[in-house]
C-alpha cells in the first residue's frame, strides 16, 4: 500500500499533461476518425517514409521537446526561466551557416565537414549558455532578466555571425538531419530527440544531477551547507540548455537549409516554458519531472496540429485558440483549484467514513 | 562600502533612490558625451523632445509594468494589447465611422478586460503571472488578426485633428535652414504620458494602495501579517496595468496613425527592459517610477548614438541595446550586493525590513 501511494504521488504530476494530450487525441478522433492513420509513402527523394499526423506531431515537436529538457533543468535549479533560447538558436544557426558556407551565399560544396559545424555551433551555444549561467550564478541576477540581454541581442548577433547574409546550403547530406536518412522511414529529428531523451534519462538515473539540481532549487542555502556548490550547479544547467539549443538549432537549420534570423524559432522560448508548466513543474524551482515537460511539449505540438486541421483556423488566428487552451489548462492545474478538489475529496471520504460508522 | 547619505537627517539612500540616481546620472553622462562627441542632432532640443514624442506609449506601458513588477509580478501581454487596441480603434474609426471618444473608451475597455482576466487568474487562482500573461499576449495578437489582418491607416477627420495637436514650447527651438526660429514641439501623447507618470508617482508615494504594492513585493508574508489584502492589491495592480496598456495602445495609434497586427512587436520586452534599467527589480519591492522614464529614454538614446557613430549594419542596434542592458543589470547586481555587506543579494524572505520599501 505505501509503495502504491509513493508511485501515485510520483506520477500524479503527469496526470494533467497526460489528460490534456488524451483530450486532444479524443477530440481529433471525434472530428476526424482518419486523423491518426499512418501511411507509408514515397517522398521526393525516392525513400519510402512514414507519413501522417502522428509522425508530423512527433517530427515538428522535436526541437521543442529537446529544449524542454534543458528548460526543465534550468527552471528546477534556478527557479527562473531562460527566455533567450530562441535568440540563441539564431546564433547557433548563424554559426552553422558561417562554418559551412564561409562568405559565399550559396556554395557549391561545403567549406567544412558537417561534424565541425555541429561542434562549432555546440561550442558557441554553450558559450552563450555560460554567459547566461555566469550572470545568474555569480552575479545573482534573476534568470529572466539575465537572459533578457541575449533575448534582445541574440538575433542581431546571429545575423552578424552569419556574415550579414542569408546563405543557403544545398548539400543533400546536410538535409538528412532535418529530414530523412535514406532507408530509414522515420524522420531523423525523432531519432535525435529519442537519443537526447535517453541521454538525459541515463544522466538522471546514474548521476547525482537530479538530486543536486533539486536540492539547489528547493533551498540553495541548505544545499550549500550540505557541501554542494550551488553556483556550479546553476552554471551547469545553463551549459546543458546550451547543448539543447545547439541540437535543436542544428535540426532547425537542416530542415530549412537556411536561417531567417528574425523569425527562426520565434516564440519557442515561450512554448518551452509553457511545456515545463504544462508538465506540472513548479516554475519557482525545486522538484521536476522531465517526462512531464516532454509530454507538455508534444501536447503543445499536437494542439497546434489539431488547431490547424480545424476549419476556420488560419495560421494567424491560431495563437488566439492556443491562448484559450493555455488559460484553461493553467487554471485547471492552478494550486487553488487543486486544493479545492482535494478538499472535496477529503469531505467525501469523511462522509463515507461516517456512513460506515 | 560607506552608506551614501543625502539631505536632511543624513538618512541613508534607499535602494530605489540609489538605483534612480545611477540611472539618471548614466543617462545624463551618455547624453552629454554624445552632445560633445557628435554634436549635430544631439544639440537640437527637438531631437531630445522626439525621444518623448516617439515613445510616449512606451512610457505609459512601462508605467503599467512597473506597477506590476513592484509586486514581484510581470505582464508580458502589454505589447499584444497595444496591437489589438490599434487594430480595434482603427476599424472602429475607419470602417464603422465611429467617433474619437468612443474609440478611447474602446481602447480602455480592451485593456481593462485583459487586466481583469489576468488579475483574477493571477491573484485569486494563484497562477504563474508569466504563463498567464503570455497566454494574454497570444490571445491579443490572435484576436487582432481575427478583427483585421491588413494594416489600416486612419484618416478619420476628428482623429486626424487630434493627431495634429502639438504644443510649441516658447523659447526652446532651433534655427531652420532658411534662418527662421522654430519652436520645439511635443505631441498630445507626451502630455498624456507625463500625466500618467505623475499620477503613478503620486500613487506610489502617497496612497495606501501604492505603499501596499511595495509591501507585498518586498515581503508578502509580513504584508499579510500587517493586514494587507494581498489578493485584492495584486488584482488591482494587474487591472491598472491592463488599463494603462489600453491607454498606451491609443497613444500608439495617435502617434503612428495606423492600426496593424504587427504594431508594437517586442514592446513588452522593451517596457520590461526600461523598468529594469530604471531600477525596478523583478523580485519586487524596489523601484522608483521616475527611473522608468529615464529607462525608456536611455533605451532609445542608445539607438540614436549607434546611428550617429555610423554603424550601418542592421545588427548593431540589437547588439548595443543588449550590451547596455547587460551593463545596467550587472551594475545593479554589483551595487546591491555591495550594499548588503559584500554578500550576495538575499532572497525576499531574508531581507531586513529596512531594505524593503521605496
Amino acid at each position: 500500500m505505501p509503495k502504491r501511494k509513493a508511485l501515485m504521488q510520483r506520477y500524479a504530476q503527469l496526470l494533467i499533461p497526460l489528460l490534456s494530450l488524451l483530450a486532444v487525441i479524443v477530440i481529433n478522433l471525434i472530428v476526424n476518425p482518419a486523423f491518426f492513420t499512418l501511411a507509408l509513402r514515397v517522398n521526393n527523394a525516392g525513400n519510402s517514409v512514414f507519413a501522417g499526423n502522428i509522425i508530423s506531431i512527433l517530427d515538428n515537436g522535436s526541437e521543442l521537446a529537446i529544449l524542454a529538457i534543458g528548460m526543465t533543468l534550468v527552471t528546477a535549479a534556478t527557479g527562473g526561466q531562460d527566455i533567450s533560447v530562441g535568440a540563441n538558436i539564431a546564433i547557433a544557426g548563424g554559426v552553422v551557416l558561417r562554418v559551412l558556407c564561409g562568405n559565399e551565399a550559396a556554395p557549391a560544396s561545403l567549406h567544412a565537414p558537417i561534424i565541425v559545424a555541429f561542434l562549432a555551433c555546440c561550442a558557441v551555444a554553450m558559450l552563450f549558455g555560460a554567459f547566461n549561467g555566469m550572470l545568474v550564478s555569480v552575479f545573482k541576477i534573476q534568470p529572466m532578466i539575465a537572459t533578457l540581454i541575449l533575448y534582445t541581442a541574440g538575433r542581431s548577433i546571429g545575423y552578424w555571425v552569419g556574415g550579414g547574409q542569408i546563405a543557403k546550403i544545398s548539400d543533400p547530406f546536410f538535409s538528412y538531419f532535418g529530414g530523412f536518412i535514406p532507408g530509414v522511414p522515420i524522420p531523423t529529428p525523432i531519432i535525435i530527440t529519442i537519443a537526447c531523451i535517453a541521454a538525459i534519462v541515463l544522466a538522471l538515473r546514474f548521476t547525482t544531477l537530479r538530486l543536486y539540481t533539486q536540492s539547489v532549487g528547493i533551498n540553495e542555502k541548505s544545499a550549500r551547507l550540505n557541501g554542494l556548490n550551488p553556483l556550479w550547479i546553476k552554471f551547469l544547467t545553463f551549459l546543458i540548455i546550451g547543448v539543447c539549443v545547439a541540437i535543436s538549432g542544428f535540426i532547425k537549420v537542416s530542415r530549412m537549409s537556411t536561417v531567417n534570423y528574425s523569425s527562426i524559432a520565434q516564440d519557442i522560448e515561450m512554448d518551452a516554458i509553457l511545456a515545463v508548466a504544462i508538465g506540472g513543474n513548479a516554475l519557482g524551482g525545486g522538484k521536476f519531472s522531465i517526462g512531464g515537460s516532454i509530454l507538455g511539449a508534444y501536447t503543445i505540438q499536437a494542439l497546434m496540429v489539431t488547431l490547424y486541421s480545424m476549419p476556420g483556423v488560419t495560421s494567424e488566428s491560431i495563437r488566439f485558440y492556443k491562448a484559450l487552451v493555455i488559460i484553461l489548462l493553467v487554471s485547471i492545474s492552478s494550486p487553488v483549484v487543486k486544493n479545492g478538489v482535494s478538499k472535496i475529496r477529503m469531505l467525501r471520504k469523511k462522509d463515507i467514513a461516517r456512513e460506515v460508522v | 562600502m560607506p552608506k551614501l547619505r543625502f539631505g536632511k537627517g543624513g538618512q541613508p539612500l534607499t535602494d530605489s533612490n540609489l538605483l534612480l540616481v545611477i540611472t539618471v546620472s548614466i543617462f545624463a553622462a551618455m547624453y552629454i558625451i554624445s552632445m560633445i562627441a557628435f554634436g549635430g542632432g544631439f544639440l537640437n532640443p527637438q531631437q531630445f523632445l522626439n525621444l518623448f514624442n516617439e515613445n510616449a506609449s512606451l512610457i505609459v506601458l512601462a508605467c503599467g509594468l512597473s506597477i506590476v513588477m513592484v509586486t514581484a509580478g510581470i505582464d508580458i501581454s502589454v505589447g499584444g494589447v497595444t496591437a489589438l487596441v490599434t487594430v480595434c480603434c482603427a476599424v472602429h474609426l475607419q470602417g464603422q465611422g465611429g467617433n474619437v471618444p468612443a474609440s478611447l473608451i474602446l481602447a480602455l475597455a480592451i485593456g481593462v478586460a485583459f487586466g481583469l482576466i489576468q488579475g483574477l487568474l493571477v491573484a485569486y487562482l494563484d497562477v504563474q503571472p508569466f504563463i498567464i500573461t503570455l497566454a494574454g499576449m497570444f490571445l491579443a495578437r490572435g484576436a487582432a488578426t481575427m478583427v483585421e489582418v491588413n494594416p489600416i491607416t486612419v484618416t478619420h477627420a476628428g482623429f486626424a485633428a487630434l493627431r495634429k495637436i502639438e504644443i510649441r514650447i516658447p523659447g526652446i527651438g532651433y534655427y531652420a535652414k532658411n534662418g527662421n526660429f522654430i519652436n520645439s514641439k511635443i505631441e498630445l501623447g507626451v502630455i498624456i504620458a507625463l500625466i500618467v507618470l505623475i499620477a503613478v508617482f503620486a500613487m506610489f508615494k502617497w496612497t495606501r494602495f501604492g505603499r501596499n504594492l511595495y509591501a507585498i513585493g518586498g515581503n508578502s508574508q509580513s504584508a499579510l501579517m500587517l493586514g494587507i489584502n494581498i489578493k485584492r492589491t495584486k488584482f488591482f495592480a494587474y487591472l491598472l496595468c491592463g488599463g494603462l496598456a489600453g491607454l498606451g495602445g491609443f497613444i500608439y495609434l495617435l502617434h503612428t496613425g495606423s492600426g496593424a497586427v504587427t504594431q508594437a512587436t517586442g514592446t513588452e520586452m522593451k517596457a520590461i527592459a526600461a523598468s529594469i534599467i530604471g531600477g525596478f527589480l523583478l523580485s519586487g519591492g524596489v523601484g522608483n517610477i521616475l527611473g522608468t522614464l529615464f529607462g525608456v529614454i536611455s533605451l532609445v538614446t542608445i539607438n540614436n548614438i549607434v546611428v550617429s557613430m555610423g554603424l550601418k549594419g542592421p545588427w548593431w542596434q540589437g547588439i548595443t541595446t543588449g550590451a547596455m542592458l547587460c551593463f545596467f543589470i550587472v551594475l545593479q547586481s554589483i551595487i546591491m550586493s555591495r550594499r548588503n555587506g559584500g554578500k550576495a543579494v538575499r532572497p525576499i524572505w531574508m531581507r531586513k525590513s529596512r531594505e524593503i520599501g521605496s
